[in-house]
């Protein structure tokens, strides 16, 4: 899949996004501490979400993505203490298994899977990450003229 | 490359993995700046692991402040004003 459709179905979904979100009136008191956090809280989910969604389910890290926002919002709307992750016993990681644990860490999907598919996996979502910082300051730099 | 531990499956079917596990990795090699603009020399699989993981700690701290930066932006843009218009108008 071209990185420049992604880009674009990227870009498209999180303007969307951001447009959709409450505005702040200017004589609202909208700057506490707390309201700020929670807005970065919902952007952040915003962007990660538009970018699951851009690349699809066809990669075991954006569906990871995806899974983990809908568990995220449901956790908020109904208030529930957060679950621990579920730990499947998988097979045996496949070589160098100390060096891939970090690996395994950062890339959403990456515990269970085997170190051929990790490595695939990391390199397209290195590649989207890459995507998803370029247009994210694109927009901050058209916000900021 | 660092040891690997030994598969249970024959040993063709291990060279085969190895084989695409070497790809992979020189694959990666090639998206990390690091290690692409650096030495031009061989990089050890354990040195490419190494700053890919770096690497997207980095990304994703660059997301996370990219995103803190839009929530000021966002926050600080009155509804009535001309810029906001304008914004209103690129997102439509």
């Amino acid at each position: 899949m071209k990185q420049n459709s992604i880009r674009t179905r990227f870009a498209c979904g999180f303007l969307r996004t951001l447009k959709r979100l409450p505005k702040t009136r200017a004589t609202s008191p909208s700057t506490s501490p707390g309201e700020i956090s929670k807005r970065c809280r919902i952007i952040k989910m915003a962007a990660d979400a538009s970018m699951a969604s851009a690349v699809g389910p066809r990669r075991v890290w954006s569906r990871a993505v995806i899974r983990r926002i809908r568990l995220q919002q449901r956790q908020r709307l109904v208030r529930r203490t957060r679950r621990g992750e579920r730990k499947k016993s998988g097979k045996g990681v496949g070589g160098g298994a100390g060096q891939t644990a970090c690996l395994r860490k950062l890339v959403p999907g990456g515990e269970n899977m085997e170190l051929c598919r990790l490595l695939g996996e990391t390199a397209h979502y290195i590649k989207c990450l890459n995507t998803q910082v370029q247009v994210m300051r694109n927009i901050v730099d058209l916000f900021s003229t | 490359m660092s040891s690997r531990r030994r598969s249970r499956q024959s040993e063709g079917t291990s060279r085969i993995n190895d084989d695409q596990i070497i790809d992979l990795v020189s694959k990666l090699q090639q998206l990390v700046p690091e290690i692409r603009n650096g030495r031009s020399n061989k990089v050890s699989a354990s040195k490419v692991l190494q700053e890919t993981c770096n690497y997207v700690r980095n990304l994703h701290r660059e997301v996370d402040d990219l995103s803190q930066r839009l929530t000021q932006l966002l926050g600080t843009i009155d509804a009535d004003s001309p810029e906001a218009a304008i914004i209103r108008t690129l997102i439509m």
